[in-house]
């Protein structure tokens, strides 16, 4: 299991102590890394919190490219160690180019915080390795900016390499195919608008979230 | 010398003139009789509510910090403390419901970490005029709009809050906002400036000449009479700028680097600087030109009383000063020194360089006034007048009417689907799912519920919020609508088994200068005052709002309250509202056939007038120990307070939560149409499995609580024999499309 979590924070982020503490409950450590930092240190994985990186300036996730730390996450994902982007996290790396598509506009036109029911599409990523596909999770979405959407000939690549993760059973913002959450390629980097964190305790309803973040941190 | 006209423009009486003018001994500066026409205003020296906010209760032992500074502090025990505010941004709202809403969250925001708390959630009691009117509508959405762009942004989440609709708000919104933030008791910091030579930093946003005059008095006056450097008087809200701010600032006190911190707000610089001299009898002098500005050739006054958002002033000692920097530039908050702690108790701002009383540096001081005064503002003890039809619309019962209309027999299924259409009624998640009320992974029970309950992080226990306000009641008699708000926001809280601990309120009332409206204030103040203390509540901060009128209508008075409880043992969440099958029905309390202010008389039926519930106070305190000790037992399988709409709504409420229905019989000593509809006050409904129904019964008879078993869930139908049969589906479907179809928006 990845013991050492590094979690990027950016002037703006605000989930970053909600990933600490569902990860520490898994029994791993995760380490606060600023984003004017170059390095990750030694750490074993990464996360990139949801909140609004630099205020969601010019665009979701669009500043945050150019903060230092985020060559280091570059190097870390090409290295194949597992990255995990959570709601403007994955807007981030959407914006980097770890990611393929972009992140627009909920349909509706309207912040959404709400649960949502989520069906695993695939389990070849870092986030979904241990569990089936389609397994049915209960997940909090909140998000302005999660109407996922990419081009035909990038569905279809990622339809062929099996890099759709998760997909709404309810889609709540529109996304194209019903899309929660994508990987990259080798499906060490993976981005999803809904919140695992927030699912992580019974008394908060639900604990699916877990089950995504035990994946993450199991032996690669 | 200031001329009438100017003085008077901004808002300052004759003897408020020479008040100031005696203070000096001579008169003031146009500078110095800004600072004065804002700092004296009634929005910030309460002096017309002043004489009778004595009247309330405020001490209790655990009570840190109590009504006067940024926020009430209360110690929940852990070395743990939580601080309140609650505040509204009515006028701002209704004229730029966006902006006017965000930067009412930005400013309460910054009065919960001014002292060391780090802000965790917020409340919006929101009221507006009917939905029928496209304004309105335009209202709605901007203010929710706001609220939900201000707060994600800023990472504290709206966990609760109210939504009412009633035509006196038509033109004059109400947008409260209750924040709640929470801190190591070792990290309390006050707005001080202690230590001679000690240095005043100012944090955050650039100074404009946006919101100049902002909530307060100068927005209409002639200091600039070019209309080119006319801007609106709200100001613009940053978000980002606020949540960089709170890092900074939260961590400049963690490392133990400011000694006090203060939040600019009403009469920005001037005021925060002033004040935190007078907090300890220092002075303070300032250089304006050393304020970071948004724009060229902003003259002194701009600069002093601009109320810009998201700014903050530190006092920080000479030595620690690189740090400061350092720090706030690792957040990217412009920091710069502005001014520093004197020992002469006086006020006075430079333009230029200064060290003190050099006279070639005192030619260059603007303004000179003792630090002390700017709070010595009039007090007024303005006159009251019941109002002349008062005994009148007392008298004007509902319940004949009402209950000729609806006898015995008649099928009231139809007069419930109306009352779940009512948009106050009506599901409100529209709102608060466009509010991130999940963030810090806190929220136990989130909008919707009776009460909203968080839980504290590293420790077993919880906290229980509510945020009430009864307006139409106070209309009726102020003095008991007043005391039915705090009784339902502390029955809510009870509801999840919290002791109430502490209560703060918002006051938004009409035109003070009415006596009718101050003889409301006084008799509400009365009322919330004889409840709290009946209930053991001290109130530990409020917000007072006059002026709520339009067009010489002053709106119903509207005094809003927030209690805060703390819940000892919060393993698993409360029960809930739900309906599950083949459990009891028992309400708890007693049925009067109450209408006066009542939903289905007023809404549904457009009868107005009539006394509000009685709020007997033993009964409430009787009602609420009942039902913590039920809730704590956790031998109840659902709780659900009865208010707006009576038990109908409140078990229409409880069957569409569960979606599974009841099989009940009506109470036979009260016409059907008042155990339905009736809003008497202290009832609560609960569900108890048949082998907890004796022990929950012989509780509430040792509790002096009326309990009746009403009957049992299931099913798919609502049915109270010979009342009403609604199928649960469409008391659901007519519920929760009551505010989407008000607001002609697809659902």
């Amino acid at each position: 299991m990845a013991r050492r979590v590094a979690v990027v924070v950016f002037p703006g982020t605000n989930c970053e102590l909600d990933v600490a503490r569902a990860i520490s409950s898994l029994g791993a450590h995760t380490e606060s890394v600023f984003h004017l930092e170059d390095s990750l240190g030694s750490a074993e994985a990464v996360i990139i919190p949801g909140g609004f990186a630099h205020g969601d300036y010019l665009r979701t996730g669009a500043l945050a490219q150019f903060s230092p730390i985020m060559e280091s996450v570059s190097a870390f994902a090409a290295a194949g160690g597992p990255v995990l982007g959570i709601c403007n996290g994955f807007q981030i790396l959407t914006e980097t180019g770890l990611l393929p598509g972009a992140l627009q506009k909920n349909a509706g036109l309207k912040f959404l915080c709400a649960s949502v029911g989520l069906s695993v599409a695939s389990n070849r990523s870092v986030l979904t390795r241990t569990t089936t596909v389609g397994d049915q999770l209960q997940i909090p979405i909140n998000h302005f900016e999660g109407n996922y959407i990419c081009d035909r000939e990038t569905l279809a690549q990622m339809k062929a390499n099996d890099q759709i993760v998760l997909r709404y059973t309810d889609n709540p913002n529109g996304s194209l195919d019903d899309i929660a959450g994508v990987s990259n390629e080798a499906g060490n980097v993976v981005g999803l608008m809904p919140h695992p964190e927030r699912a992580s305790a019974e008394i908060l309803g639900s604990v699916d979230g877990l089950v995504l973040l035990e994946s993450f941190l199991a032996p690669l | 010398m200031i001329d009438k006209a100017t003085y008077q423009a901004l808002g300052l009486t004759d003897d408020e003139y020479e008040a100031i003018v005696e203070l000096l001994g001579r008169h003031p500066n146009e500078l110095e009789v800004a600072m004065y026409s804002v700092m004296w205003s009634e929005h910030c020296s309460y002096k017309s509510s002043k004489v009778h906010l004595r009247r309330l209760p405020t001490t209790a032992p655990w009570v840190l910090v109590g009504p006067g500074e940024g926020a009430g502090v209360i110690d929940i025990g852990d070395d743990l403390a939580i601080a309140v505010r609650i505040e509204s941004h009515n006028h701002p709202s209704a004229i730029e419901p966006y902006q006017g809403a965000a930067t009412g969250v930005g400013g309460i925001i910054r009065d919960i970490f001014s002292m060391g708390a780090r802000p965790i959630a917020l409340m919006d009691p929101l009221r507006f005029g009917s939905l029928d009117d496209a304004r309105t509508r335009y209202l709605v959405e901007g203010v929710v709009a706001g609220i939900s762009g201000y707060g994600n942004s800023v990472g504290v989440p709206t966990v609760g809050g109210e939504l009412v609709f009633d035509d006196c708000y038509r033109e004059n919104p109400l947008v409260n906002v209750f924040c709640l933030g929470i801190l190591p008791k070792s990290r309390l910091v006050f707005a001080r400036a202690e230590g001679v030579g000690n240095l005043a930093v100012l944090l955050g946003s650039a100074t404009g000449r946006d919101g100049i005059g902002g909530a307060s008095v100068l927005a209409s006056a002639g200091f600039d009479d070019s209309s080119a450097t006319k801007r609106p008087s709200v100001q613009v809200g940053d978000p980002f700028e606020e949540k960089r701010l709170i890092e900074a600032c939260l961590e400049l006190l963690d490392e133990g680097l400011a000694l006090g911190v203060q939040d600019l707000g009403a009469a920005g610089l001037s005021c925060a600087a002033a004040e935190t001299a007078a907090a300890t009898g220092a002075g303070m002098d300032v250089d304006f030109t050393q304020v970071p500005q948004r724009e060229p050739n902003m003259n002194p006054i701009e600069i002093m009383t601009s109320e810009s958002q998201e700014r903050m002033l530190a006092i920080v000692t000479p030595e620690n000063l690189d740090r400061v920097l350092a720090l706030c530039a690792r957040w990217e908050v412009r920091a710069n020194v502005v001014g520093h702690v004197t020992d002469t108790g006086r006020f006075r701002i430079f333009s230029g360089s200064f060290t003190g009383n050099d006279p070639a540096d005192m030619s260059r001081c603007v303004a000179d006034i003792p630090c002390a005064s700017l709070g010595q503002g009039p007090v007024y003890e303005r006159p009251q007048a019941r109002p002349l039809d008062h005994a009148e619309v007392l008298l004007a019962d509902p319940a004949p009417e009402l209950l000729a209309m609806f006898p015995d027999g008649t099928d009231l299924s139809g007069e419930l689907l109306r009352l779940l259409s009512t948009p106050t009624i009506g599901d409100s998640s529209w709102v608060w799912r466009q509010y991130d009320h999940q963030l810090f992974l806190n929220t136990v029970v989130g909008p919707g519920g009776d009460a909203t309950v968080l839980r504290l992080p590293d420790t077993e226990r919880g906290l229980a919020l509510s945020v009430d306000g009864k307006a139409r009641f106070c209309r009726l008699d102020p003095n008991t609508g007043a005391r039915l708000g705090v009784l339902e926001a502390a029955r809510n809280v009870a509801c999840s088994g919290a002791e109430p601990r502490a209560l703060v309120n918002c006051l938004n009332f009409g035109n003070p200068e009415h006596p009718e409206v101050m003889w409301q204030f006084s008799q509400a103040v009365d009322g919330m005052s004889e409840a709290c203390s009946a209930l053991g509540i001290p109130v530990i901060g409020g917000n007072v709002s006059f002026y709520n009128e339009s067009r010489g209508a002053d709106i119903d008075p509207t005094p809003v309250v927030g209690v805060i409880g703390v819940i000892d043992s919060l393993a698993a969440p409360p029960p809930g509202m739900a309906f599950s099958p083949g459990e009891h029905v028992v309400t708890l309390g007693t049925t009067l056939g109450e209408f006066g202010g009542s939903e289905w008389a007023y809404v549904v039926h457009g009868i107005d007038g009539g006394s509000p519930p009685v709020a007997d106070l033993d009964a409430a305190r009787y009602l609420h120990g009942l039902i913590r000790d039920l809730v704590s037992r956790r031998v109840v399988s659902a709780v659900h307070d009865v208010s707006d709409g009576g038990y109908g709504v409140a078990l229409a409420e409880m069957a569409i939560a569960g979606g599974v229905g009841a099989s009940l019989i009506p109470e036979d000593d009260q016409s059907h149409a008042a155990w339905c509809f009736s809003e008497s006050a202290s009832r609560i409904v609960v569900t108890v499995p048949p082998e907890k129904l004796s022990e929950v019964l012989t509780a509430a008879a040792d509790a002096k609580v009326a309990a009746r078993d009403c009957g049992t869930t299931g099913g798919t139908r609502l049915i109270v024999n010979g009342v009403f049969d609604v199928a649960v589906s469409d008391l659901a479907t007519t519920w929760r499309s009551a505010v989407p179809l008000a607001l002609g928006v697809n659902e």
